[in-house]
């Protein structure tokens, strides 16, 4: 069968892809060719570029440099449309249809022949739909498998779907994988983006791997290839970063309770069973790929959302939260990673940082006591946050911004601070800044968990580095083995033990861990 | 920031203008205000005068404390159309009950319905979410309503504007309208919430970005409960103060013609609609622009329609342009 693939001409053939926005090079040097009947896995870390790969493919980009052919001949492609008339029809992971349009007339917009739809909805193991239906009525598992139906109604050459079974019950991602197989069965072709290996290993032919905006590498799918792939990933960065800071977890007293407990915690089909410990002093992190539920763990310890089951304590005691106000009571406090969502972008630095004085009903009278002024005036100092440009906040610089969302849980000493990938986008010396803050606030008793995409924070920050994967926490590393190919293969949800016989990725463990 | 001594020549002096504005928004409004006094005193010499003068505070500052409750409102995002049918309503109230119970109680008597629609509003626009437009407009039509019905009830008893109100509304003291001793405290009150009080950090915080005020840990509704709550006896002061200077108690629609007059000197006072900024000094300069404006457009002897359609144009004019020259972007 092998040999038969290598021969065919590919139908989608992209190379030298590469994309950038001002100064940022989103995407280098891209390249992903795509064989007649093939199930083609695209993979790469947080940040790898593939969103930005898929974006040009179907046409919502355009890209700087680059090649495309399409059954070898160029392709040119400006739009959604262009891309679908040319048989490239992508299904996002958020569901496409209009929620206000019954779905009838959603098929209608994109010119989609209702029988075949029907008879996929009813092969993808959805018996009883009424076309009718507000889109926005429809659960959104369900959504999720129209999206596929319509995708396939059209017949298309290529078939690209992005994290398909994440929202999916087991019994609906089954027969997802089952079509999709028959796709490729009749010489059909599938661009599978997943974070999930046990599905690329039973579902995909080859894996294209993207690192840093570049494509490092194609490779067969066979027993073990995890481990390369995870390589290729990595590439050469071999972690050589001592911890910052020995963990001070040992230190704890016996009997003293954690500050932060999560017992069993669950939210929709998002987040599962997840439990674990935060104590005074410490910097536990947080590492997960993209949507892996930790969007929803820090909403629920934020007070943003509701946990559908599960404990959360606060110094021993239950505490259920609904509103922040809530959970700023207990002491805890949510710095969102999009600066945009905690600042107010038209108002001064200094009503930034005392907005958290003011919001209780108590403190709506006369601002202006010396308690207020001064912990803003300190926490501004510790930050050193430039204040040249203080009339607006949106006049900042970003990282200027970012210290601002965290000066704000400084100056009202909140006692828990949850950070969400604080670091983004900003430039390394406040990086510095910030981790350097973080540690200290540990060293003060307070307690952070930290969330971040870049890995090599872990070492850098934190005592721990709580993994997880598929809204389950899959393990729990000490600092000292927390390097970023520990981490990058737990993420995936791969097992800790197995690397042990593996090349490359065996002696980086065992460097990192000291000889186990 | 650069001064004009500043040796740097790619600062362009439209630019240096351009920022100076934007960090004194005031300025161009004065001037403004400034150069319709002058055009009218060209158009007709010898108008501008002590009188003048106090008559043109009389008739703003109805309309400036009706433009308070807008400003407010709309620091949040949001705007409160039932004004001008609260201050009828307290207007009237006050008025018919004032011959019975004294002024004291009439007054108390003429707030009620300022309160009861205060909470109304705030209750469905800071609980169940409703489009401040849509919320405060719906309260408005049923205040209006119940008023008529109300009318018919105290036909008999007949109306009374307490002597205190007229003094207010239309007296005059060493040249100084009475109406200030009024104002001047309410617009210190307002000035003080939104500068200096958490509350009105609040306001602003909400209409700037609503998640982050929540993420620091604000209530919404309780914000926009005493918000509307404020707004409607604000609106309701107004109308009592107005109907001395209107001395017309039985009329149904007394402030109905300053409710748009009332958005648009928010609007023209650099108040953004969509929130987060703005403030009640610039309201003020603008509801003295939008009284001069009329009396320039008065003695223009023009006919009313042509009067309507310029008055419209001038305040989107000077709208658009008053962003263009203080946005600093």
């Amino acid at each position: 069968m092998a040999e038969q693939i290598v021969t065919t001409q590919p139908v989608l053939d992209a190379t030298g892809v590469a994309k950038n926005y001002g100064a940022v090079a989103a995407l280098r040097n891209a390249s992903l060719s795509v064989l007649p009947g093939e199930v083609h896995a695209l993979m790469g870390a947080n940040g790898a570029g593939k969103s930005t790969l898929v974006k040009i493919l179907t046409g919502a980009v355009r890209p700087s440099a680059g090649d495309i052919l399409i059954r070898g001949k160029p392709l040119d492609v400006r739009s959604p449309a262009q891309a679908r008339r040319a048989g490239l029809v992508p299904v996002y992971q958020e569901p496409a249809l209009i929620p206000d349009l019954d779905i009838v007339s959603n098929l209608r917009l994109t010119r989609t022949p209702v029988e075949p739809f029907r008879n996929w909805v009813r092969e993808l193991g959805v018996p009883d739909l009424d076309l009718d239906d507000l889109a926005r009525d429809v659960p959104l598992a369900i959504l999720r498998v129209l999206d596929l139906a319509r995708a396939l109604a059209v017949q298309p050459d290529v078939l690209l779907l992005d994290e398909m079974t994440a929202a999916l019950p087991a019994n609906l991602a089954e027969r997802v994988l089952d079509v999709v197989r028959r796709q490729a069965a009749a010489g059909r072709s599938v661009i599978f983006i997943s974070h999930r290996f046990v599905e690329i290993s039973a579902l995909c032919d080859r894996a294209t791997v993207l690192r840093d905006g570049e494509t490092v590498g194609v490779v067969d799918i066979e027993p073990g290839v995890e481990e390369k792939i995870v390589e290729l990933m990595l590439g050469a960065r071999v972690d050589r970063s001592r911890p910052v800071s020995a963990s001070q977890v040992a230190a704890r007293q016996p009997g003293e309770k954690p500050r932060l407990s999560v017992r069993n915690l669950s939210i929709g089909t998002k987040l599962n069973d997840v439990s674990f410990d935060l104590s005074n002093g410490e910097v536990a992190g947080v590492v997960a790929l993209e949507g892996q539920g930790q969007d929803e763990l820090f909403g629920a310890l934020a007070g943003s959302i509701r946990p559908a089951g599960g404990t959360i304590e606060v110094d021993g005691r239950a505490v259920r939260f609904g509103h922040p106000a809530d959970a700023i009571q207990a002491g805890i406090a949510y710095v969102p990673g999009d600066r945009a969502e905690a600042l107010l972008m038209q108002r001064s630095v200094r009503e930034n940082i005392a907005l958290p004085f003011s919001a209780r009903l108590r403190n709506w009278g006369p601002i202006g006591s010396q308690r207020e002024r001064g912990a803003v005036s300190k926490a501004i100092e510790r930050l050193q946050i430039d204040t040249r440009a203080q009339g607006e906040v949106q006049r900042l610089s970003g990282g200027n911004q970012q210290k601002v969302t965290i000066a704000r849980w400084v100056a009202a000493d909140a006692r828990t601070i949850l950070c969400f990938d604080p670091t983004r986008g900003i430039d390394v010396g406040t990086k510095q800044e910030i981790y350097k803050l973080l540690r200290e606030l540990a060293g003060q008793g307070k307690s952070i968990l930290f969330y971040t995409s870049e890995l090599e924070e872990v070492r850098r920050v934190c005592d721990r580095a709580i993994v997880i994967f598929s809204g389950r926490v899959v393990d729990i590393l000490p600092v000292e083995i927390a390097d970023e190919a520990a981490l990058t293969r737990a993420s995936y949800g791969l097992p800790r033990g197995a690397a042990a016989d593996v090349g490359i990725l065996a002696d980086a463990a065992q460097k990192g861990a000291g000889a186990p | 920031m650069s001064s004009v001594t500043s040796p740097t020549p790619q600062v362009s002096l439209g630019r240096r203008v351009k920022r100076f504005m934007s960090d004194q928004p005031l300025v161009p409004l004065i001037i403004l205000l400034i150069a319709l006094v002058i055009v009218l005193q060209i158009l007709r010499p010898g108008i501008v005068n002590e009188r003048w003068l106090a008559n043109t505070v009389k008739f703003s500052i109805p309309l400036a404390l009706l433009a308070g409750s807008q400003t407010m409102t709309m620091l949040t995002g949001g705007i409160d159309l039932s004004v001008s049918t609260v201050a009828t309503m307290a207007a009237f109230i006050m008025a018919s009950q004032a011959a019975a119970h004294g002024a004291p109680v009439a007054v108390l008597l003429a707030l009620l319905p300022a309160l009861l629609i205060g909470i109304a509003n705030g209750i469905g626009a800071g609980v169940f979410r409703v489009h401040p437009l849509i919320m405060t407009l719906g309260t408005s039509l049923i205040g209006a309503g119940c008023l008529q019905v109300y009318q018919r009830t105290v036909i008999a008893t007949g109306t009374r504007i307490p002597d205190l109100f007229t003094w207010l509304g239309t007296g005059v003291t060493w040249g100084i309208p009475n109406a200030l001793a009024l104002f001047i405290p309410v617009a210190a009150l307002i000035l003080f919430i939104q500068k200096r009080t958490g509350f009105g950090r609040l306001l602003y915080a909400l209409g700037d970005n609503e998640k982050a005020a929540r993420l620091s840990g604000a209530h919404y509704w309780q914000v926009i409960l005493a918000l509307y709550v404020f707004s409607s006896l604000l609106a309701g002061v107004a109308g009592l103060l107005y109907v001395g200077l209107i001395r017309a108690p039985s009329s149904l629609s007394l402030a109905e013609p300053l409710l748009l007059p009332s958005v648009a000197a928010a609007v023209v006072g650099g108040t953004s609609i969509f929130g987060g900024r703005g403030g009640y000094t610039g309201t003020i300069v603008g509801a003295l622009i939008l009284t001069v404006l009329t009396t320039l457009l008065t003695i223009l002897q023009m006919p009313e329609g042509a009067r309507r359609v310029l008055f419209g144009a001038i305040i989107l004019l000077v709208t658009a342009v008053y962003l263009r020259i203080t946005e600093d972007r």
